[in-house]
């Protein structure tokens, strides 16, 4: 799947020192193709265990954003209940209950690993059918019933094991 | 995990971090390596001096705050109340709010240690004009 061809490559280079000179390297959301995120920068994260990152969310803030952060540092009892929370949504992406929401995604792996399970329950049953070569015939119940017949007869195990289980007068099993 | 279920007791939120009762007596069966052991008090005060340093900058916060939610504890309410004032010196109040978030996360299912963390920390809360999540409804999906 790697097919690095040499007009790739040197695509890649040339966009490398144009995504460290944008200001906020994003990770794409799903679809689009990764851009490499410039590792030598501040990182931002939500993690439960890290609660301040290394930088905020949002670096590159509108007009109102900067008057918003100029607010700030006066008292904040002057600022509304939208203002401050403006303000966290400035520096942090997610809530805690955002961050630590529950996905459903296990029930996509489980229904995965079913769904393969029966495909191979499927391929198991069709190979028995139509791989396997017939059964020896020492198999068939008829053959069967001799040979266990020719087992007592030579009183196979006579003491604790096979025989000894047989009782010979009556013709049944003890 | 488990050692915090274990150590963080209803009746209080100390910075509960190494000695094992079996150690404090003469018979102490299995003791911790050499050294003096950090009393639950120094390590509050420990805390409340860096986050009380008057010219703290950004860095240092957030560096304290990791370490401090990185331990297996609850900081007590004069750790927290120490942080969120580095943070009106830095006129930071999304960080402020981020700590209590932190704060009430890392109780984990110990419900009641929040409402008491909150309790504690009302006056200062109050005088800085920080809210709390519940306030901004930011505590709701």
């Amino acid at each position: 799947m790697f097919r690095l061809t040499a007009s790739r490559v040197g695509g890649l280079l040339a966009r490398r020192p144009a995504a460290a000179l944008t200001a906020a390297s994003s990770r794409p959301s799903s679809g689009e193709v990764s851009r490499p995120v410039d590792m030598s920068r501040p990182q931002y994260w939500d993690r439960r265990v890290s609660p301040l990152p290394d930088r905020p969310f949002r670096e590159a803030l509108s007009a109102e954003d900067k008057a918003l952060k100029q607010k700030e540092k006066g008292p904040w009892g002057q600022l509304s209940r939208e203002e401050k929370i403006a303000l966290y949504r400035i520096s942090f992406q997610l809530t805690y209950p955002e961050m630590n929401q529950s996905s459903s995604e296990w029930k996509t792996v489980l229904g995965g690993i079913f769904i393969f399970i029966g495909l191979t329950g499927l391929l198991v049953i069709w190979q028995s059918y139509y791989v396997y070569p017939p059964q020896p015939l020492t198999f068939d119940e008829d053959w069967r019933a001799r040979q266990l017949q020719r087992m007592l007869d030579m009183r196979v195990n006579p003491v604790e094991g096979f025989s000894a289980k047989w009782d010979y007068e009556k013709g049944q099993w003890k | 995990m488990f050692r915090a279920a274990v150590r963080l007791s209803v009746s209080g939120v100390r910075g509960l971090t190494r000695l094992q009762p079996g150690c404090q007596g003469a018979l102490a069966v299995r003791c911790y390596s050499h050294g003096k052991q950090e009393t639950d008090e120094e390590f509050d005060a420990r805390w409340v001096t860096y986050f009380n340093k008057p010219d703290i900058d950004a860095w240092e916060l957030r560096k304290g705050m990791n370490t401090l939610i990185g331990y297996d504890l609850v900081p007590e309410p004069k750790i927290l109340s120490a942080a969120l004032r580095a943070c009106r010196r830095l006129d930071d109040l999304a960080s402020a709010i981020r700590i209590l978030e932190a704060a009430k996360d890392k109780s984990g299912p110990h419900k009641d240690i929040y409402p008491y963390l909150i309790q504690e920390l009302q006056p200062t809360l109050d005088e800085l004009g920080i809210p709390t999540p519940e306030e901004l409804g930011i505590d709701k999906l």
